[in-house]
């Protein structure tokens, strides 16, 4: 095996180079139209239109005894848009839901081109075997003509959606300031469905039927974890379908029994799975570290919050843990474990069964109460103050209100409103057993 | 003396306390923190967006709270679910599934029918007289796609009827019916709060309040006032909740934000 | 056993497609067409790791490899879903893809252990069913798959009439179910537990893809005929079964794949269903919209009859002015007067065409109509020139109930433009 690996990464052999250039193709334009495909919510259409793509491959061949690339891809693409128009259709004249209508073109196309298939392998004894790559796909098989054939689609695909790149971008994201701009948003929707049709077409010979919607979707959403820009996710997306698309063939020509499909799928999946974990704002490792952080923030605070209206209502310095478990709904024993948590971090202290809060943490809580507080006046009259400050993407409300903020907000209802800043006053009334000065 | 906010009384229907919702990060509800007497006919008012909505269902579990509880009758809302009749919005639905209205209202009877087992003849019966109390009975097998707007959500008034609950929340239950509708609706209502039921409303027309409410809850992302209609429904306080401008504190605000481009 | 193999393949057929059916029906009222498609391409590799750890083809792994798979596939998609924010088809195209790309490239790597091959993942062997028989104690009792498909069914039956209400009301309105104490999470994942042990049950003798098929199209196809839940349900069955017999028949007529065309005849069912369904079939809906042209066009021609007729009683409108006053095509026109003449509302001599006496009361009847409608809106503070468009298409649908209401509500006996509004009970 290792001799076959060498053999093909030297890349002497010309079938080689036809097979690997095909497959780079094939995943690059899968990956680069996916990045629209997905975006615009077509993600299985793309699977409808390539399993209702088979029954116009067997045509296609029972018409013209032909098994040549151009004629073979031209009845996949007749019967594909058919399948395509069928679920327009169908949704827009019955009650059939569209997913049903996806389902049922999908399904039945297929059974269909399945019949044909059978029919032609035991009529024509053994005569099909071309053709029954096209549903798991085999890369090795491509030869210098399908490749000029996919090379000529690739370059159409690619000058289509450079030209196209801005008409795309609004049709996706506000379709109706596409129409402000004069372009018929139904026109370039009904361009982008056609290149999605001829990238499937492309793919299908390497990827096959079956999996070829894999490819236009799962390196789309790989991409979509590293970047929040559209030019950035289609280069990623094509980058990765190319390697997928690569990394698949090499694989697969060292075990021939499997196909190349499958494992082109395999490698995009792979892709998806490291970027959705690592990418490093959206990725689920960078998510879930922040997500602690701001747990346990949230939990300390409602915690000191709770406790300085307590103690404040009930003019006391130390309170049970269970009557906090009470103002907080909690369990008592969540509030005593956050308590010892507490504890280790400097805000609290527990003596004779009771808790109370250090100096820090009774200047901690404060702070929290009076923001919450001020946050209700905040909210009330947001829309006029500065647009910075109003939306910011905020990942803890409370500290949206900043220090600077709360200042001037504190002084002004003192000029204006004679409120002294320690007693920042909502309906629960006033922190009067915590003037600033010291408590009891 | 008791704070109209906080009554006295024994066990409410409803307790809610520090509660705050946030939608993406973004409040949608803030520190709502009151106790709804049982046997009221309560009306829930705001502007667009005040969280209306927002603060029955977060009652009902169906949206998670950033902070605070909420209590049925001195229980977790887990315990006490078949205790809440809910009628919601229209749009929540797929009309085209193949139901009719008596089987849409007979679904109101499946807390008591419990797993597994059929409903009987007496759910059945039940199932039709509430049909009959909205004025639905002739449509009872009608698929409720067949249905207009106003008839779609007496059905589902109907619905809650059959549940039997004890307390009500319908998220704007006049919204887009006729004035025949309008009126069988609040007779229904004023029937129920006068066998002891207690129920919230989301409502959108002001003209009406004092006509159909005994108690008001007036929310602008924030309980602004809550309490007996003829207590809390006072220009000032109508001001507070749809008019923020002509407030002190937004003329604070205006300042501040003069001050800060440098006016 | 002795019977013809013929009937051993149409009864796994046929129980095949009736189980799908079944179940499938309420996938596609709950719009989770593609949720079943995605578990019927994913529990492949489920079944190849049961082959290989058990090294047989003993069901029993099979059936347990799957349900796994299918548990996996739908806690991956509500994962990715909710908690990656990955769109909801996105993520069900990434997650079956995924796993059925795993299944094939086991059952290529592993020819030779496992007892698949790529073309009977897709569409299944059901033509082997006769000779794939059952030893118990030594007795022959019959094809393995009938077997294992007939307590599929069976299951699958008792599964929908237990829980036949919490199946509907979790697929109705899940927001309500939760509030009377019907878990809908759990209905979800049992509901796709079975569909995943039939998706097995099912997969040798008709394979992956034309699972699928079965699962969703005799459904829609019964949608489309009633409203009733029960009835879609015993129709969905019905065309499952419908579509083995035919679909066997034809297999053997045009040599090629029982599986296939059995899918294909489903498919058939679909398209007559699509079609010729008294309420929902486009045919009817064609029917009827021409059917209301043809009114439309019959009512504005009665009431140009009648406008002139209140001018001058002895005025003969000639053929072209009346399918002009239609106002639509001129096809629809002709078949409207002739069914004018037709029903005697209308009559001809050699001066032209003129109201009959049944024609004269409709036209009040209309013109009522028409009058008291621009009565209403102009009270309702519409400028007069405003007001004939809306009661020009209004007109031909007020009802006698409507009617009386306005002439209650309007009691006038002018319009707008100061002409006289006809009584409800005017003859002319």
């Amino acid at each position: 095996m290792l001799d076959n690996a060498l053999r093909f990464l030297s890349l002497a052999d010309a079938n080689v180079r036809f097979v690997l250039l095909g497959s780079l193709l094939i995943g690059a334009t899968g990956g680069m139209l996916g990045s629209f495909a997905v975006l615009r919510r077509r993600s299985l259409l793309g699977d409808a239109l390539a399993h209702a793509a088979l029954p116009g491959v067997a045509l296609a061949y029972l018409a013209t005894g032909s098994k040549s690339l151009p004629v073979l891809l031209f009845g996949a693409t007749v019967a594909g848009v058919l399948g395509v128009l069928l679920i327009q259709f169908i949704t827009q004249y019955t009650r059939v839901k569209a997913d049903s209508a996806i389902g049922i073109v999908l399904s039945v196309f297929f059974g269909i081109g399945i019949v044909l298939l059978t029919h032609i392998q035991r009529a024509g004894g053994g005569n099909q075997s071309g053709l029954d790559k096209f549903l798991f796909g085999q890369a090795a098989s491509m030869v210098g003509d399908d490749l000029r054939v996919m090379t000529v689609l690739t370059a159409v695909i690619i000058v289509a959606v450079l030209a196209l790149y801005k008409e795309f971008k609004a049709l996706i994201f506000d379709a109706g300031f596409l129409s402000t701009l004069g372009f018929s948003a139904r026109k370039v929707d009904a361009m982008l469905m056609g290149l999605i049709v001829l990238t499937v077409m492309v793919g299908l010979q390497a990827v096959g039927v079956v999996l070829i919607a894999a490819m236009l979707i799962t390196p789309a959403v790989a991409a979509r974890f590293w970047s929040e820009r559209l030019g950035t996710m289609v280069v990623i997306s094509t980058a990765f379908g190319g390697v997928s698309g690569v990394v698949g063939t090499f694989v697969s020509s060292l075990a021939p029994r499997i196909p190349t499909g499958p494992v082109m799928v395999l490698v995009a999946t792979l892709f998806f799975v490291v970027s959705a974990l690592c990418a490093p704002r959206r990725g689920m490792l960078a998510r879930w570290r922040r997500h602690r952080h701001n747990a346990e923030r949230e939990r300390r605070h409602h915690f000191l919050r709770a406790f300085i209206e307590l103690s404040n209502k009930e003019s006391r310095n130390t309170l049970p843990a269970s009557s906090l478990a009470v103002e907080l709904g909690w369990k008592v024993s969540r509030v005593e474990r956050l308590g010892h948590k507490l504890a280790r971090q400097g805000y609290a202290r527990r003596s004779d069964g009771e808790w109370y809060l250090t100096d820090a943490g009774v200047e901690e809580g404060i702070f929290i109460v009076k923001s919450h507080r001020l946050w209700e006046h905040y909210l009330y009259y947001r829309s006029i103050l500065d647009a910075d400050h109003v939306d910011r993407p905020a990942d803890e409300v409370e500290h949206l209100l900043t220090p600077e903020i709360i200042a001037d907000l504190e002084q002004i209802l003192a000029e204006e409103r004679g409120i002294d800043p320690d007693e920042v006053v909502n309906i629960h009334g006033t922190l009067s057993h915590y003037r600033r000065g010291g408590r009891e | 003396m008791s704070d109209p906010v906080h009554p006295t009384e024994a066990v409410p229907p409803i307790q809610i306390h520090d509660m705050t919702i946030a939608y993406h990060k973004k409040p949608v509800l803030w520190d709502v923190d009151l106790d709804v007497p049982e046997g009221v006919l309560v009306g829930i008012i705001g502007p667009n967006g005040a969280g209306k909505s927002t603060m029955i269902k977060a009652v009902m579990d169906l949206i998670p709270k950033a902070s605070g509880w909420v209590k049925i009758y001195d229980r977790p809302y887990d315990q006490m679910r078949s205790a809440i009749g809910y009628v919601p919005q229209r749009e929540s639905v797929d009309w085209d599934f193949p139901v009719n209205a008596l089987d849409v209202v007979l679904m109101g009877r499946y807390g008591h029918v419990g797993w597994l087992r059929r409903p009987s003849s007496e759910d059945r019966r039940i199932a039709a007289e509430a049909l009959e109390k909205v004025g639905m009975a002739e449509f009872a097998q009608r698929q409720i796609s067949q249905l207009s707007g106003g008839q779609q959500q007496r059905v589902f008034l109907a619905r809650a009827l059959a549940q039997d609950a004890r307390i009500y929340m319908m998220d704007e239950p006049f919204a887009g019916v006729d004035a025949a509708t309008e009126r069988a609706i609040i007779d229904i209502l004023i029937e129920l709060r006068s066998q002891g039921k207690t129920i919230l409303v989301v409502h959108h027309d002001l003209q009406t309040v004092t006509a159909y409410f005994d108690w008001v809850i007036m929310l602008n992302m924030r309980v602004v006032a809550a309490g007996p209609t003829n207590e809390v429904f006072t220009d000032e306080n109508l001001q507070k909740t749809y008019g923020g401008r002509l407030t002190v504190l937004s003329q604070a605000a205006q300042a501040m934000a003069d001050h800060r481009r440098g006016n | 056993m002795e019977l013809d193999s013929a009937f051993w393949i149409i009864l796994t057929g046929s129980l095949a497609s009736a189980s799908c059916a079944l179940l499938g029906t309420f996938l596609v009222l709950r719009k989770m067409s593609l949720l079943g498609d995605a578990l019927s391409h994913a529990v492949l590799p489920g079944i190849a790791i049961a082959f290989l750890l058990s090294d047989s083809r003993a069901i029993f792994p099979m059936f347990v490899g799957a349900a796994l798979c299918g548990l996996l596939t739908t806690l991956l998609i509500e994962a990715f879903h909710r908690k990656w924010n990955v769109q909801e088809d996105a993520s069900i195209g990434i997650v079956f893809t995924a796993l059925f790309a795993l299944g094939v490239v086991l059952v290529t790597a592993y020819a030779g252990q496992v007892d698949l091959d790529q073309e009977c993942v897709l569409y299944g062997e059901i033509a082997y069913t006769p000779w794939d028989t059952l030893i118990w104690n030594g007795v022959d009792v019959g094809p393995r798959p009938v077997w294992i498909l007939g307590v599929v069914f069976i299951l699958n039956i008792l599964f929908v009439c237990t829980l036949y209400k919490e199946l509907k009301i979790a697929s109705f309105d899940s927001a309500m179910a939760m509030a009377v104490g019907v878990n809908a999470t759990l209905i979800h994942y049992l509901l796709m537990g079975m569909v995943s042990l039939t998706t097995v049950a099912a997969f040798e003798s008709v394979g992956a893809i034309l699972v699928v098929a079965m699962f969703i199209v005799p459904g829609a196809s019964a949608y489309l005929w009633s409203d009733r839940l029960v009835t879609i349900l015993c129709l969905a069955v019905l065309f499952g079964v419908l579509s083995a017999w035919v679909g066997y028949w034809i297999a053997g007529i045009w040599d090629s794949s029982i599986a296939g065309a059995i899918v294909t005849v489903a498919g058939a069912i679909f398209l007559l269903s699509l079609l010729f369904s008294p309420n929902q079939g486009v045919i009817a809906r064609l029917w009827q919209r021409a059917a209301l042209s043809v009114q439309v066009a019959q009512d504005h021609m009665l009431l140009a009859l009648v406008r002139r007729f209140e001018v001058d009683e002895t005025h003969r409108s000639s053929r072209e002015e009346l399918l002009q006053a239609a106002s639509v095509s001129h096809l629809v026109s002709r078949l409207a007067l002739r069914s004018l003449e037709k029903s005697r509302l209308v009559v001809h001599d050699s001066q032209g065409w003129a109201l009959a006496a049944g024609g004269k009361q409709e036209a009040l009847r209309l013109l009522r109509n028409h009058r008291l409608w621009e009565t209403y809106l102009s009270g309702l503070g519409l400028p007069e020139n405003r007001v004939h468009g809306p009661a020009d298409a209004v007109e031909h649908f007020i009802g006698r109930q409507l009617a009386a209401e306005l002439g209650a509500e309007v009691d006038q006996s002018m319009d707008p433009q100061g002409k006289r509004i006809p009584l409800s009970d005017d003859k002319g």
